[in-house]
């Protein structure tokens, strides 16, 4: 939003900046003709066969773009030259399409699959720009392909790319934070990288996605801490200062010990005593304070830290050593943090704007930690060359590192600064003076005297800003002082600057008994030039007036008098109202009450001497070197420096378990198949010492499908598996066996309710279903071995033979485990829906990404339902059919939902109210053992452009029920997310829904001859052919069709080659078309040829339908 | 990260922009003019501003300022040390940094800037990755691309951005091996009126070994492997190739430091008339026998001073009027004749007499001598069957050298 208003302010801005060459400029819309002329000439030159005009053409727009001119009204120019063969063409469009994409989103989509063909190229250089450029183009429709893209690169061999994905994490995530979880994912698999290249990128992403997943960094903290040395620097600085905020919350203070000490000592005077009895008494009390006591013993992790980045207090980097420095202020104990002094010291010969930025911490830790500076007082003194800004933060050190053995050297050297040239520099010498003063009593009389002595300087403001700083010492002992203020009392004739003037006022009123012949002198003079003077000089002369009228009225009284009435009529409000104040105080009258008997205590109380504080103080709270710090204000973004924990919080969670060695090598097994992929073979070799992004995380098992997608899915489903089998390992194992014969047979049996119900119930289309069915069935059975295999269980896998009635034996078994006699059929329905969904632990969590062969265990669960409702005879088929052949996807989840569990699925049948909405499924199941009411939809949140039609309420869903509900959402043709709040009459619950794109069109029925011309029309950037190579079970035109219809809503078109299966369909918001052709070729070969308008649908489709085909 | 980065001359012109993530107008620079014209001096301008939506980091270098934009927290002197690194790679890629130079190379300035960020965050600093990435122009290789049409931008990724030493090219071959080490040190001193030292530490850039005594702290190339260093104090390194500084190192003000040369100076105003003498006279004082060349002294005088008439026995002076800066180029120090200046400073009429006394700020080279006695004891050179050439220079520099009136 901020940047679109900042694009407009520019274009605002950039006609009101004159420059040169701005008349030739396109951008500039003066002389129209011209700039067509020119325009043309650069769209000429694009268009070109020749890479040299286009080179030149588009050095001369970045040019343009360099000076901050407009060139977006070329884009359809440049865009065209996106997969131009010349690599110095392909880095400038880029420039450009970076810069514009932002503008002309529709545009800028048409390169997006060149960027697509770019992440498999096998130079490691091209993958990794095609993603930086991917990234940064900053259009949400395309964030689905980001996320994919990403994915896919965190688990690249070549480091570099792994890096790219690193730093294209937070670009997604500035664009659509919405993916937030999806990115933890990612950054929590590139955390676990080995490799120094990827692991700065990574730690900046994780700082600006999620630093407050600090639980991300126990198992990657020693290998960060190890690996930090040979990290490139600007790495280094962001993975220190992230170590610094970790370690305040995993470790102790190591100071914490200094206020235990006299605790100590009286142990060790209990000790001296030989009594036994004593001693046995002690070990008694000590049992209760022990943890208190207990010598403060370092964790070896926070000693690992402090070790590892000492070192790098010598890089050359003045940020490296910046952040070292500010790592051991806030973690070393007090002993060793002087070993930063040295150093920060060092960048002081640096250029200027480090020193400035070296001198602010160096302020900061001086107050604290005065000793460790004072060795190297001298640095800080101060040349005549320095600039201000630079000499005013030497003083401020200067005058924080003075004592009492130094001040005589510093004040030396203060005298020497009085006499510059630079008069800012003069004054905050005089204000470091004064502090030096208040500080240290010793140097207070001989300070004292030199300001004085500096009050007869030529310098008004040298004078000026003395008065002030005298007045503020004069406070701590005026007695002493009389003659002092004396001679001030006579530099009022002299000194015109307002708050000099108005300090010596100040002082002579407060002090009037000590001067109480000059006094009233001063007023005498002051009434006369009052109306001259300045708001804070008048209201002074009111304050001195009225102490002199409550101290000695007999001579005042009439001043006074004078002085209140010319600030009747003072033209300042503040001044009137004080004048009233005042004299309704000090005058008695009937009127006034009792507090003017109290006049003189008010005026003449005894006043607490100023402080004179270093503006650095408490500074330290922000981190040191932050930016924050420097502004002393929290800056956007800035994290806190947590304070140190009471006790430690457990130090194994950052050994590194045994198991995941494990894993890792069976894991190796895999990649290994991996690289023998022709695809990566040639930048693989060279990076060949270094290791591969393969994480913890089993994702990368899945990868071996060939797409990470389906491997980053399968990840997810094997950790939520993890977390399931925990509790319900037994049950579920009985429920693999059991489901997986069920789903044979029910589908067999549901075959003719399906029949009736499909729209058109050709024998082909039937034929196609049962096809369908049996070959889910059997990858199913591959897919929870594959399950069982990556949790790394033994069970073995159950016999094919096992019959139907065994199943229902184990259903029954589950029944009396459970201990609820199957009363009706409704309950025994949800009953087994119940057991099912903890089957359902073991499913791929629907991710936006959703594949359809992922969810083949929730497909089965729909059949199995449908089956089981067909055997009771109690539901009508007509609800439920719609699920048969469709995948559902779990919206909320039973134990999240405290009971209700919500699943969903896309029923692909017309939305009666709204055509353009797609219309959901839902399916609710109260697991609980209490009703649950008014279940309905609240705070829908959408992108701009969809549209939900909500399902009606339902008012109850009693204990163990289920109840199914349609929904309408107009997704707008996009895969984003509909997000909305669940509510029943207690909870409400965050849920989204999100489609495959798949189910963003509904079929159509086209002729062959229709097919062929409008696939004519649909060539060029609206074309996507992919070659692919079919799985094994798909080798036939019924698999073929059976696996496109499952992936996406379309409708087979006729055609008279054997060889080609036509599929077409319109999405459904914009109706535009959607074609698929899938062409066999000879043995496995295939190609796959997509024609839409709509760029991004296309894409996403053929992603889909390849998985489907290829798996 | 770094959000944005302008390029801004020294008159206020914003003549490059280029952004890492969507646009920000030029007029948050509006910000920057504001303090620039409150600043006396551009080294008075805060190098960092905040804005109501943003904050301005700046650096000033070769009369141009690099304003960068960010919007989060982050070190500044991560900005600061990164905008000084983009600085350098102009220099080392053009020769110099300078708005014309700038401005002829705008498309390799900008192939540049996109290479060395990505989403604000450094993605290739190293010389030799980007000389790979990006070939630095000459002349030879313009005439060859518009020859044959061949582009400046490399299409594979150098092989140093993925090793761990990615400051040296793989495959570098040379004709000569030669490795030549230019141990440079400077003198930083404050000498007050009566000649006193004040304080004085010696700097040097660059190179050295076996005086672990001396060398108080040490900042490395990232080639230098430490933990040699800290058990041996030996310097062991792959070298990058071409110039670099290897080191940095510190003697510091504990150690009694030898100052080549002493002032005697007087400058004084006259209470009555509009005028002032002064005298000035230079000897040499600890030079290890060596000759003080390139001697000269710059006085940054008081306002009030209009002229000055003064002669001098060796080089020449100038008196720059507007700045007030007068510049004494003695050239090498004749022990035998000292060098002198003298003469009259006339004030403006009617102007109170100046109160301060403006110092003297000296510099100087002495060829062949490292002033704090550091020397090269051995250097060995590993990997290689022949031997290459080796050398030495010592040079011993003023460094902020000023003497106090």
């Amino acid at each position: 939003m901020s940047a679109s208003s900042a694009f407009n302010d520019e274009k605002g801005g950039s006609s009101s900046v004159g420059e040169p060459e701005y008349g030739h400029d396109p951008a500039s819309g003066g002389i129209f003709s011209s700039d067509y002329k020119r325009h043309d000439d650069l769209k000429e030159m694009l268009d070109s066969n020749k890479d040299s005009l286009k080179l030149e053409a588009m050095k001369r727009i970045v040019a343009m773009i360099a000076r901050g001119k407009n060139a977006s009204d070329l884009f359809p120019a440049v865009v065209k030259n996106v997969a131009c063969k010349n690599i110095e063409v392909k880095k400038l469009v880029y420039v450009y399409l970076v810069r514009y994409a932002e503008e002309q989103q529709d545009l800028a989509l048409l390169s997006i699959s060149t960027f697509q063909r770019g992440l498999k190229d096998p130079n490691q250089l091209i993958r990794a720009s095609a993603l930086r450029v991917l990234s940064s183009i900053r259009v949400t429709i395309i964030v689905p392909i980001m996320m994919l893209a990403i994915k896919e690169a965190a688990s690249d061999m070549s480091p570099y790319v792994r890096k790219t994905a690193a730093h294209a994490i937070p670009k997604l995530y500035s664009l659509d934070p919405e993916q937030k979880d999806q990115l933890i994912e990612v950054i929590e698999k590139l955390l676990a990288d080995k490799t120094t290249l990827v692991a700065g990128s990574v730690v900046m992403a994780f700082e600006e996605v999620c630093p407050e997943r600090i639980d991300l960094i126990h198992k990657n903290y020693r290998k960060l801490c190890n690996l930090l040395i040979d990290v490139e620097e600007w790495g280094q600085v962001v993975i220190i200062n992230m170590l610094t905020r970790y370690a305040r919350t995993q470790f102790l203070n190591p100071n914490m010990n200094e206020s235990l000490l006299e605790e100590g000592n009286d142990k060790t005077f209990y000790g001296s005593d030989d009594d036994e009895d004593e001693e046995e008494e002690e070990e008694k009390k000590s049992e209760a304070p022990m943890p208190k006591r207990k010598p403060y013993v370092m964790d070896p992790d926070h000693r690992l830290l402090l070790r590892n980045t000492k070192p790098l207090l010598q890089s050359r980097n003045a940020a490296v050593v910046m952040a070292v420095a500010q790592l051991y202020f806030h973690l070393a104990p007090k002993v060793e943090v002087g070993v930063i002094a040295k150093a920060l010291v060092r960048l002081l010969r640096s250029h200027s704007e480090v020193q400035y930025v070296v001198l602010q911490n160096v302020a900061s830790m001086t107050i604290k930690r005065r000793g460790m500076f004072e060795p190297y007082l001298k640095s800080f003194y101060i040349r005549s060359t320095d600039p201000t800004q630079i000499k005013v933060l030497k003083l401020e050190v200067l005058t924080n590192l003075a004592n009492e053995t130094n001040i005589s050297t510093i004040l030396r050297e203060f005298q020497t600064y009085i006499k510059s040239m630079d008069k800012d520099f003069v004054a905050a010498t005089i204000q470091a003076i004064g502090r030096c003063a208040t500080n240290i009593g010793e140097v207070r009389d001989t300070c004292l005297n030199g300001l004085v002595q500096l009050l007869s300087n030529r310098d008004e403001l040298v004078v000026a800003e003395s008065v002030v700083v005298i007045k503020k010492l004069l406070q701590m002992q005026p007695e002493k002082h009389s003659d002092i203020i004396k001679h001030m009392a006579k530099l009022t004739d002299n000194i015109q600057v307002p708050m000099a003037r108005a300090s010596i006022l100040w002082l002579i009123g407060e002090y009037c008994e000590h001067v109480p012949k000059i006094a009233p002198d001063v007023l005498r003079k002051m009434a006369k030039s009052f109306t001259n003077e300045e708001d804070i000089v008048k209201l002074q002369i009111i304050n001195l007036a009225a102490k002199l009228y409550l101290t000695n009225s007999k001579q005042t009284k009439l001043l006074t008098q004078y002085v209140l009435n010319l600030a009747k009529y003072d033209q300042n409000y503040d001044i009137r109202d004080r004048a009233r104040f005042i004299r309704q105080l000090i005058v008695p009258t009937e009127k006034s009450g009792a507090l003017s008997k109290y006049a003189k205590k008010l005026f003449l109380a005894l006043k607490p001497a100023p402080v004179l504080e270093s503006p650095f103080k408490d500074r330290d709270h922000f981190q040191l070197g932050s930016l924050s710090h420097l502004l002393n204000a929290k800056a956007g973004g800035y994290q806190e420096l947590p304070d140190w924990p009471e006790a430690a919080p457990d130090p194994s969670v950052r050994n590194v378990e045994v198991p995941e060695w494990t894993k890792c090598s069976s894991r190796e097994k895999r990649k290994e198949k991996k690289v023998e992929k022709p695809f990566y073979s040639d930048s693989e070799g060279e990076s060949g010492p270094t290791e591969s992004a393969d994480s913890e995380s089993d994702s990368a098992s899945g990868s071996e499908i060939g797409s990470g997608v389906v491997g980053s899915v399968s990840g997810t489903a094997s950790e939520e598996s993890e977390e399931g089998s925990e509790s319900e390992e037994e049950e579920e194992e009985e429920e693999e066996d059991e489901k997986d014969k069920k789903m044979t047979m029910k589908k067999e049996l549901k075959k003719p309710v399906q029949e009736s119900e499909s729209e058109q119930s050709s024998e082909e289309e039937e034929e196609r279903k049962h096809e369908r069915k049996k070959s889910k069935a059997r990858k199913s059975d591959s897919e929870s071995e594959s399950d069982e295999d990556e949790d790394s269980e033994s069970e073995s896998s159950q016999s094919e033979s096992e019959d139907s009635e065994s199943e229902a034996e184990v259903k029954k078994k589950k029944k009396a485990a459970q201990s609820k006699p199957p009363s009706k059929p409704v309950k025994k329905e949800s009953k087994k829906e119940m057991s099912l969904l903890d089957l359902d632990d073991f499913e791929p969590a629907p991710s936006p990404q959703v594949t359809p062969l992922n969810s083949f265990l929730s497909n089965s669960l729909a059949t199995d339902l449908e089956g089981l409702s067909l055997s009771d005879a109690v539901l009508s088929p007509a609800t439920l059919s719609p699920c048969s052949a469709l995948k559902s996807y779990e919206l909320l989840h039973r134990i999240r939902g405290e009971g209700l569990s919500v699943e969903y699925c896309f029923s692909r049948q017309p939305f009666s109210p709204d055509a353009n909405m797609v219309a959901v499924q839902m399916q609710f199941t109260n697991n609980a053992t209490s009703e649950t009411k008014n279940l309905h939809m609240e705070e829908v949140k959408l992108q701009s452009g969809m549209r939900v039609k909500e399902f009606p309420e339902i008012e109850l869903l009693p204990a163990g029920e289920t109840a199914t509900a349609v929904m309408g959402i107009d997704f707008c043709d996009s895969t984003q997310a509909a997000n909305f709040q669940l509510c029943t009459h207690t909870r409400k619950f965050f849920v989204s829904i999100q489609p495959p794109v798949g189910e963003l069109m509904r079929p159509v029925f086209l002729t062959e001859n229709e097919f062929k011309k409008e696939q004519g029309q649909l060539m060029g950037m609206n074309e996507l052919s992919e070659k692919l190579t079919l799985d094994a079970e798909c080798r036939n035109e019924h698999a073929i069709v059976q696996r496109v219809t499952a992936a996406a809503n379309l409708s087979r078109v006729p055609c008279g080659s054997d060889r080609e299966c036509r599929f077409a369909g319109r999405t459904v918001t914009s109706g535009s078309l959607v074609l698929a052709t899938v062409a066999t070729k000879e043995e496995a070969a295939a190609q796959l040829t997509v024609n839409c308008e709509k760029m991004v649908i296309g894409t996403m489709l053929v992603k889909d339908v390849l998985l489907a085909l290829t798996q | 990260m770094i959000h944005s980065l302008f390029l801004i001359n020294h008159s206020g012109d914003i003549f490059l922009e280029k952004h890492w993530k969507s646009v920000i107008s030029h007029s948050v620079c509006d910000y920057f003019f504001e303090a620039k014209e409150k600043a006396v001096d551009p080294e008075d301008v805060p190098p960092v501003l905040q804005t109501p939506h943003h904050y301005l980091i700046t650096v000033h270098r070769g009369k141009l300022f690099f304003l960068s934009v960010v919007q989060t927290e982050v070190p500044p002197l991560f900005v600061i040390e990164f905008l000084h690194r983009v600085a350098d790679t102009f220099q080392d890629y053009f020769g110099e940094c300078s708005e014309s130079v700038i401005k002829d190379n705008v498309v390799t300035v900008y192939e540049l800037l996109e290479e060395m960020l990505d989403n604000g965050f450094p993605l290739a600093t190293e010389s030799n990755v980007l000389k790979e990435l990006i070939r630095p122009p000459t002349i030879l290789r313009s005439v060859v691309n518009t020859l044959t049409g061949s582009s400046n931008v490399g299409d594979t990724l150098p092989t140093g951005q993925l090793s761990t030493i990615p400051w040296r090219r793989a495959d570098v071959k040379y004709t000569n091996n030669e490795a030549y080490f230019d141990v440079i040190e400077e003198i930083d001193a404050i000498l007050d009126k009566s000649g006193t030292t004040v304080f004085a530490e010696i700097q040097a850039l660059c190179f050295s070994s076996h005086n672990p005594r001396l060398l108080d702290d040490v900042s490395f190339h990232p080639c230098v492997r430490f933990k040699r260093w800290e058990s041996e104090r030996t310097l062991s390194f792959i070298p990058p190739d071409g110039n670099f500084t290897l080191m940095n190192y510190h003697v510091s003000s504990q150690n009694p430091v030898a100052i080549p040369v002493y002032v005697k100076q007087s400058i004084s105003f006259f209470e009555s008339g509009p005028c002032g003498r002064l005298d000035i006279t230079i000897g040499p004082k600890q030079t290890m026998g060596k000759t003080v060349e390139a001697l000269m002294v710059k006085i940054h005088m008081p306002k009030a001073v209009l002229s000055a008439n003064l002669t001098a026995t060796q080089g020449n002076y100038t008196y720059d009027l507007p700045n007030k800066v007068l510049v004494w180029d003695i050239g090498k120090l004749n022990p035998q004749k000292l060098p002198n200046l003298k003469g009259i400073l006339s004030l403006q009429a009617g102007a109170p007499k100046p109160e301060d006394n403006p110092s003297l700020n000296i510099d100087l080279r002495i060829q062949q001598v490292a002033i704090s006695g550091l020397k090269v004891s051995r250097l060995e050179m590993f990997g290689e069957k022949y031997k290459p050439f080796k050398g030495v220079k010592y040079v011993t520099k003023a460094g902020k050298f000023q003497v106090r009136t």
